[in-house]
């Protein structure tokens, strides 16, 4: 990973109708990495995409490719592919056809193009097939048809408009590893589109999160979920208790009427700020033993774990996760560290965020 | 007694078909083996095939068919394209198309006339200008584009329905793996809009064969084809036999036309 940039969006807005689709969206991709675009449905993160891709016109900003503006180059010239949705197979061709399509549309030799079209089959466990209707396959068949059609023309870099939200939930689990070992294996820059946060954790290297046109916070996996930027995030990623509190100073925190030392900073002094708590990071104790005390409400047994809800005495609502069960209607503590609670600034940017967490962290 | 049920529901259209379809066949099929004075005889079909007049007025029809098909087929595309595109109006545009069926053939023929004739609204347009009067009426152009214009709605509605069936997509996906308009157009557009490209060739083909009243009218007694001639042998020359034999030849062409041009599916 040399990180050499392949694709940058400068100030890039979209209006459609007096509706502005995206606002002032800027970031850089580099070469060979898996990238998410996470956000929930028109939220814009598709228009996104059409704009690398070349489908939809900026309204303002410039698209980079390999440091060259592509605004005005038209999708076919373009060097990045896409997965449809839909997969968008062509009906009237046969799998191998399906493949072949973008070989056959460069005048390849016969026998280059049987090579090449046999050779991604076999990446991605298709062969044997190539017979086959498009409408005779399943959808995961389907899904790597598409994977193996954009691929066999070498890419620079594959766009993903949500392919795994038409499967099955098992199916889209196997998918998830197989598109990430694909990228890896390949090396080529990989953008991806879901609403499911799970996937965006799971396969990404890198995440965007975005709502309203705007990309809220990025970072890796493990950054957004530990520290989220605000309220849409920190609820939008993961489960969360968000409760109200005051910053009282630095690493101290006031929420439930109670302070405890937490790990961040740089606020203003008695600030009102939303604290976060991940249900995984609670622990349920005594009474006496807790920091906090609260009356369980319900629970559901979720596999791996129970999930219980349950109230305190200001009448917040807490999500916890807990290995044994809790009877209901009981009255139990509740126990967390100190660096569990991440604490958020009402209408903080991500750049005032970034160098505020440069303050105190190192 | 369900099935006895069953047969009174579908009577009427066992009725129907057996008087209207297959009787009227049946009987040109055995018109077609008689003579003027009503014996037996293959001489009509003898006739047919080695008379030259039958034999060149078969190939005009198949001609005359053949341009008005095409012609049609790249006037209705366009058309068929243009409008699908119109998100909100399209269902208008489309009742726009529809809305000459509804007036009767022999009142759009006479309006042609009309316009055509030699005092006609297009002389007179063109004598207004300077250009002087022409023979339009009674011409091959003018048969073919009057035979045209009556029968592009037929051509315009199957393309239509395919054309907005595709998936927008799927042109995308042909644009993104490198095709250019032309190439999306031949190798993903005009294949998945076949189907309504055959039943509207078939809709105007298969008509087009046996066309007599627009001959007559727009097309003097200049444009001979099959239609014309059968019209001439029931109605002037009362050879019913050599009439039927020409309306058999007509069927069995179109039904070779129809098998050619089924879905391959």
């Amino acid at each position: 990973m040399t990180g050499k940039t392949i694709v940058e969006l400068k100030n890039i807005n979209v209006i459609i109708d007096d509706l502005q689709i995206l606002k002032n969206i800027s970031f850089e991709l580099e070469t060979g990495k898996f990238y998410t675009m996470l956000g929930p449905s028109g939220s814009g993160k598709t228009t996104i995409l059409k704009v690398i891709a070349g489908f939809s016109q900026p309204t303002s900003g410039e698209v980079f490719f390999n440091g060259k503006k592509i605004n005005q180059l038209p999708p076919n010239k373009r060097k990045i592919n896409t997965i449809f949705q839909d997969y968008a197979l062509f009906p009237n061709l046969n799998l191998f056809e399906n493949v072949a399509f973008g070989l056959r549309l460069q005048h390849k030799h016969n026998s280059e193009i049987s090579d090449r079209v046999s050779q991604i089959l076999d990446l991605v466990q298709l062969n044997g097939l190539e017979k086959r209707s498009v409408e005779e396959l399943s959808g995961g068949q389907r899904q790597r048809v598409a994977i193996a059609r954009s691929l066999v023309l070498n890419p620079k870099m594959l766009l993903l408009d949500e392919p795994l939200s038409a499967l099955d939930a098992k199916l889209r689990k196997k998918m998830q590893y197989e598109l990430r070992n694909l990228q890896q294996r390949l090396g080529i820059t990989f953008l991806f589109i879901t609403h499911d946060q799970e996937e965006a954790l799971a396969m990404s290297d890198f995440i965007f999160v975005i709502n309203n046109g705007e990309i809220l916070q990025s970072g890796t996996p493990v950054d957004i979920y530990d520290e989220p930027i605000n309220h849409f995030v920190a609820d939008f990623i993961g489960q969360s208790n968000i409760i109200d509190g005051t910053m009282v100073r630095d690493f101290v925190v006031k929420f439930v009427g109670k302070t405890f030392e937490c790990s961040d900073a740089g606020m203003r002094h008695n600030e009102p700020v939303e604290v976060v708590l991940r249900p995984e990071d609670l622990d349920i104790t005594e009474v006496k033993k807790g920091k906090l005390t609260v009356k369980v409400k319900s629970q559901i047994f979720r596999g791996d774990y129970y999930e219980i809800i349950a109230y305190d005495e200001d009448h917040n609502k807490w999500l916890i996760q807990s290995t044994n069960p809790v009877k209901d209607g009981a009255i139990v503590g509740i126990n967390f560290d100190p660096e569990d609670i991440h604490v958020m600034r009402f209408g903080e940017k991500e750049q005032e965020f970034d160098a505020r967490l440069e303050t105190y962290e190192d | 007694m369900a099935k006895f049920k069953h047969f009174l529901v579908a009577a009427p259209y066992y009725l129907w078909i057996g008087l209207f379809v297959i009787l009227p066949i049946g009987l040109i099929f055995i018109y077609s083996f008689h003579d003027l004075n009503g014996h037996f005889t293959l001489n009509n079909y003898l006739n047919f095939f080695k008379n030259q007049t039958y034999l060149l007025m078969a190939f005009n029809s198949l001609c005359f068919a053949i341009i008005i098909t095409f012609i049609s087929l790249i006037v209705a595309y366009p058309i068929a394209w243009i409008i699908s595109k119109f998100q909100n109006s399209r269902d208008f545009l489309i009742l726009l198309v529809i809305m000459p069926m509804w007036i009767n053939l022999l009142l759009k023929t006479y309006a042609f006339i009309g316009i055509f004739s030699r005092n006609g609204t297009l002389n007179n347009l063109l004598a207004s200008l300077g250009l002087g009067r022409h023979q339009f009426l009674f011409t091959d152009i003018a048969f073919i584009l009057v035979a045209v214009y009556d029968q592009l709605p037929f051509m315009i509605l199957p393309i239509y329905n395919s054309v907005i069936t595709i998936n927008h997509s799927l042109i995308n996906a042909s644009f993104d793996l490198g095709a250019s308009k032309t190439q999306t157009f031949w190798r993903i557009i005009v294949p998945l809009t076949l189907p309504g490209i055959k039943s509207g060739v078939q809709a105007i083909f298969i008509p087009s064969l046996s066309l007599f009243m627009i001959t007559r009218l727009i097309g003097g007694n200049r444009v001979i084809t099959l239609g014309t001639a059968i019209e001439e042998h029931f109605l002037s020359t009362m050879n019913w036999g050599m009439g039927s034999t020409i309306g058999v030849i007509l069927i069995i062409a179109m039904i070779l036309i129809m098998l050619l041009t089924k879905e391959s599916k």
